[in-house]
């Protein structure tokens, strides 16, 4: 079991710095998923963890060592990459031994261990086959195979299921999920798909233009994102957000004249202060009657409820419906928004405007 | 997927072939055909018409322990001057593509001996490597008796088998290059991961990968070895001393034009076209047809 200490890592290509000073720290056996769109930095950071790219500033310890100058062998992680990474020439069985046999294991011990591992992954039966002769799915389990034989002290996945269609990367994301249940290794794994973020993660680490926006557990990162960018990438559809003033305590007042109320007792802004008021679509509630009007411009079945898109005050307004017997396509709505899933943000910074946050998000904000 | 340009009329493909045809009709089939017509027969020694031998030229240059010589040489040749240039362009390829300092320059520079004339070639390692004068002067000055290629049949095969593989390096570099540039980085990523030191990713990643470029690279320096080193023995030793770099080309020019022994110089040549044609061979049918990872 290692942990992973992240702290004031940069990292520049020339003059350009594409990872501004992150700080972290991933828990013993945890699951950490680092989110973000590409080109956040998410994979560079990873490939410093693992030793792959040079770390042009800051440290990175791994089971309490500082692992800066080490290379990759020394570091005790392995990894598995986007596109596999198999060794094309080598059979499956080769590639899942190759870093015993470079580690000088023998070969009886060898065999047994690959072949344990292999069936482990249920590849019993393709050993003596070529990657060339492997399906997608079959080639993602040899490279998990390849890194679980080595009993590493972490695992690094750099958006291993980004190639497998989406039936297998879900059988393929439960398989990583049992697999670290079983092991206990800690793993970071690194992803542009809310989905396998949030489902994953013990600890979610969401960043955007190589900085971390937040941290958390995926409930509380849903529950309260702590800037905009973060609550309009974790949700699908994103959070709605409305521009609107502070008119009275509790109280802000959009364009359109729509008093929305929200709870932060503690958030005292002056009155006349412009505010972005958030809320996801299926927190929005539809009444009956006696709710702000919302006209709609046009409705989306989703299966599981139906999607209804509109304007407010100039912006994209979405209201996530349950499936049942409400109208299938309504010109309007007459829609409620509960003050407790209404968010605050700062139009200038993007933060949150809110109480003291609590927990986890108070060791993002430092990290901010 | 083919996409290509049909000419509906004959005579325009034809005219557009035809300079090329022509080139090659006149310096390639014509004088083979030529070296087919005079390695069967044989020239009267007062002149006359040629008469038809059969294959007596081709038994007696097989008797001949001197032919046997210069085919020995040049396989020692072959062998030597392959193996030197590709392991120098090997490691000069891995290097660069490793990308230490001063890469660029590197690869930029390193193809020039490729575009030099082998007579050139020749002409520069004489001087480098004359015994009397220059580099190899000092140091015959400091040990007596080191290096006289116009003496030592060894001293004289060393010099063309460094002339020749100098000059194979750029061409065999630039390939081995191109071939370790095409390998995904990543799998040296994997192999890094996996505890492999640099070195050893060479041999267990990089030069497994690059088998389809290396049989290529070896026919082709094969080839070379065998027709186009004529410039540099040429310049260099002239085939000596007591015939220790008379290689076969070299033999066919000098049976050919300064003996001037048509017949036996044209069997000679039909062996060693033989020679090539197979290797050629060799080359369409297992080479280019080696699967490449992907």
């Amino acid at each position: 079991m290692a942990d992973i200490v992240i702290r004031n890592v940069r990292k520049s290509y020339g003059k350009t710095e594409v990872v501004h000073g992150v700080d972290l720290t991933f828990e013993a056996a945890s699951f950490v998923v680092i989110l973000g769109p590409s080109g956040c930095g998410k994979s560079t950071l990873l490939r410093m963890i693992a030793g792959l790219e040079e770390i042009s500033s800051g440290e990175i310890a791994i089971a309490g060592r500082v692992v800066n100058k080490l290379e990759p062998r020394e570091r005790g992680c392995a990894m598995v990459f986007q596109n596999y990474a198999l060794y094309p020439h080598m059979s499956v069985a080769e590639n899942i031994g190759y870093a015993l046999k470079v580690a000088g294991v023998p070969k009886a011990e060898r065999r047994a261990r690959v072949e344990a591992t292999a069936t482990t992954v249920g590849l019993g039966d393709y050993l003596d086959r070529k990657p060339a002769q492997l399906s997608g799915g079959q080639r993602q389990r040899v490279a998990m195979a390849r890194a679980i034989v080595r009993e590493p002290k972490v695992f690094l996945f750099d958006e291993p299921l980004s190639n497998l269609d989406a039936k297998l990367r879900v059988q393929m994301r439960h398989e990583i999920r049992r697999l670290h249940q079983r092991l206990g290794t800690t793993s970071v794994f690194v992803t542009h798909d809310q989905i396998e973020a949030m489902t994953l993660a013990d600890t979610l680490v969401v960043m955007n233009q190589g900085r971390v926006e937040q941290v958390g557990r995926p409930s509380e990162v849903y529950a309260r994102p702590r800037t905009l960018f973060v609550a309009g990438f974790i949700g699908s559809p994103p959070m709605n957000t409305v521009p609107a003033r502070i008119t009275a305590p509790g109280v802000a007042t959009t364009a359109a004249g729509w008093t929305i109320e929200f709870e932060a007792a503690d958030f005292r802004a002056p009155f006349g202060t412009d505010v972005l008021v958030g809320i996801r679509p299926e927190h929005v509630r539809i009444v009956a009657h006696g709710g702000h009007d919302l006209p709609v411009e046009f409705t989306e079945e989703i299966g599981t409820g139906r999607l209804h898109h509109g304007h407010l005050a100039g912006v994209p307004f979405v209201v996530h419906e349950e499936a049942g017997p409400g109208e299938a396509r309504p010109a309007r709505l007459s829609v409620q928004l509960p003050a407790s899933h209404v968010h605050l943000f700062d139009p200038e910074t993007g933060l949150r405007l809110d109480a003291a946050p609590t927990g986890t998000a108070t060791r993002a904000l430092s990290a901010a | 997927m083919d996409k290509r340009v049909t000419f509906k009329s004959l005579w325009l493909a034809g005219a557009l072939i035809a300079p090329q045809m022509l080139l090659v009709f006149v310096f390639f089939y014509w004088p083979a055909s030529q070296a087919f017509y005079w390695a069967f027969t044989t020239q009267p020694p007062f002149g006359g018409v040629n008469e038809w031998v059969g294959l007596q030229n081709f038994r007696e240059i097989f008797a001949d322990r001197v032919y046997w010589n210069s085919v020995q040489v040049s396989v020692l040749f072959a062998v030597a001057s392959t193996t030197l240039s590709i392991v120098m362009s090997l490691v000069l390829a891995v290097a660069v593509d490793r990308q230490l300092t001063g890469y660029r320059t590197y690869r930029f520079v390193l193809f020039w001996p490729y575009a030099i004339a082998a007579p050139a070639v020749g002409l520069a390692f004489r001087f480098i490597f004359a015994p009397q004068a220059g580099f190899m002067a000092a140091l015959n000055d400091a040990f007596p008796g080191l290096w006289n290629p116009a003496v030592n049949g060894g001293h004289a095969m060393a010099l063309i088998v460094f002339a020749n593989s100098w000059k194979m390096v750029a061409y065999n570099f630039i390939f081995f290059l191109a071939g370790l540039q095409s390998i995904p980085r990543s799998l040296l990523e994997a192999a890094a991961m996996d505890g492999s030191s640099v070195v050893r990713r060479v041999f267990d990643i990089q030069l497994p990968l690059l088998a389809p470029t290396f049989f290529f690279l070896l026919v082709i320096n094969i080839t070379e070895t065998f027709v186009d080193s004529f410039g540099i023995v040429d310049i260099t030793t002239g085939g000596g001393p007591a015939r220790a770099t008379d290689l076969m080309v070299f033999k066919i020019y000098s049976d050919g034009f300064k003996a001037l022994d048509y017949s036996m110089a044209a069997a000679q040549s039909i062996v060693l076209m033989t020679l090539v044609v197979c290797l050629t061979f060799i080359q369409f049918r297992f080479v280019e047809r080696k699967i490449h990872y992907k």
